[in-house]
């Protein structure tokens, strides 16, 4: 591989960094509030409200089952909106983010759903509102569970990011098909290849520690 | 006993089921909770018990009828005054239902958090609840390193830390051991005479309410069949489901022997009668089948026995074999010092 290369898949990596951190981000601002809602709110649960929940799950799975390549190319105006163009790696971070949050409500709503119900009903018991019940038992609960739901994100979206190259995103992906397929050179292929395995091991990695680090349900060796 | 803490009126609750009839889990319960004791009420699962205690915090609503919890109709309160109810009421449970990401010392908080207590003004009260329990040691330890009997202690310790008047128990130790059984009950019973604390527990063991209700509610199939003070209930069981529920847990066996040769009526001139006497209050201590001997000539032939304390009065318990000839005339002697008698067969 000329050396002239290396700063070229250098600054691609860092766009697929810079992606997948600002869809994970604003994925999971919106993603994670939407995720306690859905997980509390069907009928008779603690923010009781069955017909949001049902209108909000329907919007959640129509977002889930629109192939991402699709919803890219279908949201540009959407997107020319939001970041003023639809081509680049800041407009692709729409797709990305829009993606994201349904993926990660849906994750967090299981992880939450775990939470064993004789801690929602100690809480009642002692008078808490369903507010202190989500923020202080359900959500520090599920924690370890939202961690790895987020992990399992960061993996998808590194994915997907590879996909954006198609309306003009940059990064591993884009520079995989246009210099590696588009300029047959297969030495720049395997290079983002590898380039994604590692990161994509980095990222679960990563998350599984931080996951156990929050983990106080098994006991373990402390270093005592 | 003083005014009641808790107080049920005709309390019914029925679940309506779709397209059929409804279930009804309590039917027309009246029971009234004495301040300052510890009150059991036993039954089998699905009797309606866990339904009724629930009432009492209002995490159960009835269909019809009042519950009263130190002077609020709960069953009636808006949700903002059942939250207030509910921090004058600790709640324990079975499975303990600690938070596995907080400490001892952060699980015990959380009501006062909740409550909307100072910082300042929960770490004392934390240390001081810790060591009630004595968990010191283990304060900063999470759940998860914690045996079931410490668990225990640390949701005692929670339940306490908004300094409620009354203590409800929901099977407590039905997951504990035998040994740490009697360590988590003697831990209620201190706290219930320290702190004049309430405490309404919920058991399909007698021998949980042998050894620290002073009051006791048999329920059965979400009806009240029996209620009084456990002493009462325990020397004269009224209804099949207590007298099933004491069996074995008050009083002996006859032995195995005994039970092969022994028939409903007496065989012949020298037929033995097989009489449970039972031994109540005061008279738990009396000599009186010595008495029995000495002054009838009668005599007396123990096959078993036990005394033990209920409701903290000596209670006894014999089996002993009579001479059927005798056996009326015993008998009246014996009820006439306020012994109970029971023929159980005969031998011979």
């Amino acid at each position: 591989m000329s050396a002239n290369l290396i700063p070229i898949l250098w600054s691609s990596t860092l766009q697929t960094l810079y992606m997948v951190a600002m869809s994970t981000l604003i994925g999971t601002l919106i993603g994670g509030p939407l995720g306690v809602f859905l997980a509390t709110s069907r009928r008779g649960e603690l923010l009781s409200a069955p017909v949001l929940n049902t209108v909000l799950g329907l919007v959640v799975n129509a977002a889930r089952s629109t192939p991402f390549i699709i919803l890219v190319v279908a949201i540009i105006p959407l997107t020319r909106m939001i970041a003023g163009t639809s081509i680049g790696t800041t407009a692709a971070i729409v797709p990305l983010t829009i993606a994201a949050a349904p993926f990660i409500a849906r994750l967090i709503e299981t992880a939450i759903r775990e939470v064993d119900a004789g801690l929602i009903e100690a809480a009642r018991a002692m008078g808490a509102t369903p507010l202190q019940i989500v923020r202080k038992v359900l959500v520090p609960e599920a924690l370890p569970g939202i961690i790895l739901g987020l992990t399992l994100a960061v993996v998808s979206l590194i994915g997907y990011s590879a996909m954006v190259g198609a309306v003009g995103g940059e990064g591993l992906g884009d520079l995989g098909i246009r210099y590696g397929y588009q300029r047959f050179m297969p030495e720049v292929m395997l290079a983002v290849v590898v380039i994604l395995i590692l990161l994509v091991q980095a990222m679960q990695s990563l998350g599984e520690w931080i996951a156990s680090r929050f983990d106080k349900r098994a006991p373990r060796n402390r270093g005592r | 006993m003083s005014e009641a803490a808790i107080s049920f009126q005709r309390v019914t609750r029925r679940y309506p089921q779709k397209g059929g009839s409804d279930v009804v889990a309590l039917h027309d319960i009246d029971l009234e909770v004495p301040q300052g004791a510890v009150t059991g009420i036993i039954g089998r699962s699905g009797a309606g018990k866990s339904t009724l205690l629930r009432m009492v915090n209002g995490l159960e609503r009835p269909s019809s009828g009042q519950v009263i919890v130190n002077g609020h109709d709960v069953g009636a309160a808006s949700d903002s005054a059942l939250r207030r109810v509910r921090r004058e009421v600790g709640m324990i449970f079975q499975h303990f239902n600690l938070l596995a990401s907080r400490t001892v010392a952060e699980n015990i908080a959380l009501p006062l958090e909740i409550a909307g207590e100072a910082p300042a003004k929960i770490a004392p009260r934390v240390a001081e609840l810790i060591e009630r329990v004595g968990l010191t040691a283990q304060a900063k330890r999470y759940p998860a390193e914690l045996s079931g009997g410490q668990k225990q202690r640390v949701g005692i310790a929670r339940a306490l830390a908004t300094e409620p008047r009354v203590l409800l128990s929901d099977e407590a130790t039905s997951a504990l051991d035998p040994d740490t059984t009697r360590q988590v009950l003697e831990l209620l019973q201190t706290i219930n005479r320290d702190l004049g604390l309430t405490i309404l527990l919920i058991t399909h063991e007698m021998a949980v309410v042998r050894d620290i209700c002073s009051h006791v509610a048999v329920i059965e199939a979400g009806r009240i069949v029996e209620a009084g003070e456990t002493y009462a209930v325990f020397s004269r069981p009224q209804h099949p489901t207590t007298r099933s529920f004491l069996k074995g847990v008050t009083g002996v066996a006859i032995p195995h022997f005994v039970a092969t040769m022994m028939t409903p009526t007496p065989q012949g001139p020298e037929a033995q009668a097989v009489v449970q006497v039972t031994f109540t209050g005061r008279h738990a201590t009396d000599p009186m089948l010595a008495r029995l001997t000495a002054e009838h000539g009668v005599s007396v032939n123990i096959l078993a026995g036990a005394i033990e304390e209920i409701g903290e009065q000596p209670f006894g318990s014999l089996i002993v074999g009579l001479p059927a000839a005798r056996l009326a005339g015993s008998k009246a002697f014996l009820e006439e010092h306020g012994l109970l008698t029971e023929v159980l067969g005969y031998v011979g």
